[in-house]
């Protein structure tokens, strides 16, 4: 079992890092998700993998009990990587369409442009 | 319980929501409500301060479960003093905000900027290292939006690539605490220190990868070369007031950095040792290089108080990497005025963009153009570290501290030449914006007699009175670190001496049975 989490976070993890070098924004908040799920199964994984242990303490009989804290830490990492990725879609998308284009590079033209004007 | 600890959070975090939610549509209850706060805020840093002056570590229990168990806020010198620069620094910020209109150009820019405070108030005051991550993600999240704040094409896009770089920290962060967790079995900072102090010298691979880790994402927060790429494009295309607020967030990068490396990894442990030095060292003296390289090429006044940003970023963090009390202290006071320097070029920066645009070329004069170049001289010498600014005593005591370290000549070296480079920089872009506008030569329509009624035309600002008076505000705060430097040192020693036993710390928060 450690061996299949392990090369599920780091096939995760690979598939993220070469999604965000694209070039376009919809690879890169893919890759950035991808990114995310590998952390959450990793951080699932610092408590130690256990098997059908539950995560509370059993105070009648001598059971085996897994850590709880990672699985509150998960369900804070994957509350917060859902609501960031939500941002960042809609930055992207406003981003794409107020400038007709999805490439996330700076184009010359950009750093050309005064950043100080507003619409 | 001390419940002043938990104040910083807690009235930002009630604050911003009211607004939001009663008063959306008034602007004017908005501003209102938004500088009653910072000044409560204000207030409530003062008091802090002077609670932790003492020497005490405060430890203010969330939920009163006891420390290892629950999350505990920490109260000691340094936090109440980063707490405190963080409301020095909201104030002018939030004045010239609403006299130069800023935050009538988008919506909901001061709710966005509360929960700004919130965060960075939170990641000084925590004393957990996950609790860290969430007020991370807090101060993150507001400053997107207030990054995008006003729109426009090419700040959207540049808003995409910020989001982008600081979710991937975020991601690398939560692996770095990961990590951390599966050796030490704890988050909190505190009892982190006292697990790594017993762990075997065979079993600390893992704890070293961690440390790194944990190092490399606090380097992206604080901009550190190779991991700056994110800095100047985010700041020179956000708002600027927003960018002069921006200059505390580097800090937070800088503080974690002292505080989970004096603690839980301090310079005693052996498993980490002279690790975190080793490497912050040249990135600092890089990042430094780099930034005064980009001072000098930058082609946009934005673009070049970014880099501004990020060459002090490696002065200050050239002093915390080499981790003896002394440096600490330097680093701690010039901690205090790159943050203030900055946001005042940034301010400057912002009264030029609005009249004429950024670009360091020559072009016509503007309005009021004597006094922003005065203040922008000011910025200028504060930043460069020249006399008779705080920066110059801020580098002069990085400089001695440097003095007894083993690659003194470099780090000497880096700093004098960076400096240099910045001086020539700043007054080469000085002279193009400021001077060169009353050239007769490309002054063809207008003769140049004409050029006092330009300069005394009315300034874009809706209330320009208060912009300056904002903006004198920061000048008079670089003032008084320079007048009160003796008593602002003495403080920075003693935050230095307090970091640097942090056994102090670890009885505080676990209750001395340790």
């Amino acid at each position: 079992m450690e061996v299949l989490v392990a090369s599920a976070v780091g096939v995760l993890t690979a598939a993220g890092i070469f999604l965000i070098l694209r070039r376009r924004t919809f690879p890169v908040i893919l890759g950035l998700s991808l990114l995310t799920y590998a952390v959450n199964v990793f951080l699932f994984a610092t408590g130690r993998l256990a098997l059908n242990a539950p995560a509370v303490l059993n105070k009648y009989k001598d059971v085996p009990y897994t850590d709880p804290l990672p699985q509150a830490l998960v369900l804070t990492a994957i509350v917060i990587s859902f609501g960031m990725t939500a941002v960042i879609v809609m930055i992207a998308l406003s981003a794409y369409l107020s400038s007709k284009d999805d490439h996330i590079d700076m184009t010359a033209q950009d750093s050309v442009d005064a950043p100080g004007e507003d619409a | 319980m001390n419940h002043w600890i938990v104040a910083p959070i807690v009235l930002p975090a009630i604050l911003a929501p009211f607004i939001i939610m009663v008063l959306r549509y008034h602007l004017d209850l908005q501003r209102i409500f938004s500088v009653a706060g910072v000044v409560a805020l204000l207030g409530i840093a003062l008091t802090i301060t002077a609670q932790a002056a003492g020497g005490d570590i405060l430890v203010y229990e969330l939920g009163d479960w006891p420390a290892p168990f629950g999350i505990v806020l920490v109260l000691d010198r340094m936090s109440a003093m980063m707490v405190l620069l963080t409301a020095l620094l909201a104030l002018p910020i939030v004045l010239y905000a609403i006299a130069s209109g800023w935050d009538d150009r988008g919506k909901h820019f001061h709710a966005l900027f509360h929960f700004q405070l919130m965060g960075v108030c939170g990641a000084f005051l925590t004393g957990d290292a996950f609790n860290l991550f969430v007020f991370f993600e807090v101060l993150l999240i507001a400053s997107y939006g207030l990054m995008t704040h006003g729109g426009g094409s090419v700040r959207l896009k540049a808003g995409v690539q910020y989001v982008a770089y600081n979710l991937l920290g975020s991601t690398l962060f939560l692996f770095a605490l990961g990590t951390l967790y599966a050796v030490t079995g704890t988050l909190n900072m505190a009892d982190m220190a006292v697990r790594v102090a017993e762990l075997p010298a065979e079993d600390t691979a893992l704890l070293r990868v961690g440390a790194v880790l944990l190092l490399l994402v606090f380097c992206i927060k604080a901009a550190v070369l190779p991991l700056h790429f994110w800095l100047p494009a985010s700041y020179a295309n956000a708002p600027l007031p927003v960018a002069a607020l921006f200059a505390i967030m580097t800090k937070v990068g800088a503080y974690s950095i002292l505080r989970m490396y004096t603690l839980g990894f301090g310079p005693e442990v052996e498993a980490t040792q002279g690790l975190v030095g080793a490497w912050l060292q040249p990135a600092a003296l890089l990042t430094l290089a780099v930034g005064a390289i980009g001072i000098l090429g930058a082609q946009h006044i934005a673009r070049m108080v970014a880099f501004c940003a990020i060459a002090s970023m490696g002065t200050l963090l050239i002093a915390i990497s080499l981790f003896t009390e002394t440096a600490t202290a330097a680093a701690l006071y010039y901690i205090y005025h790159s943050t203030l320097a900055t946001a005042l070029l940034f301010l400057v920066a912002d009264l030029v963009m609005q009249r004429r645009g950024g670009a360091i070329t020559p072009m016509p004069p503007i309005p009021q153009g004597g006094l922003i170049a005065a203040l922008f001289f000011v910025g200028a010498i504060g930043l460069a570290g020249m006399p008779p600014l705080s920066g110059f005593i801020g580098k002069l005591l990085v400089l001695d501290t440097a003095r007894d370290a083993p690659d003194a000549n470099v780090i000497w070296a880096v700093i004098l030449i960076g400096s240099f480079v910045t001086i020539v920089a700043l007054a080469r872009a000085g002279s193009l914006i400021f001077w060169k506008s009353h050239d007769a030569q490309h002054n063809t329509e207008m003769d140049p007699e004409n050029d006092e009624d330009i300069i005394r035309a009315p300034a874009p600002e809706p209330w320009p009175g208060l912009a300056f008076t904002a903006v004198f505000g920061i000048v008079l705060g670089l003032v008084m670190l320079t007048l009160f430097a003796g008593p602002a040192l003495e403080y920075a020693n003693k935050t230095a001496e307090q970091l640097f036993t942090p056994e102090d710390y670890i009885t505080a928060v676990l209750g001395g049975e340790e």
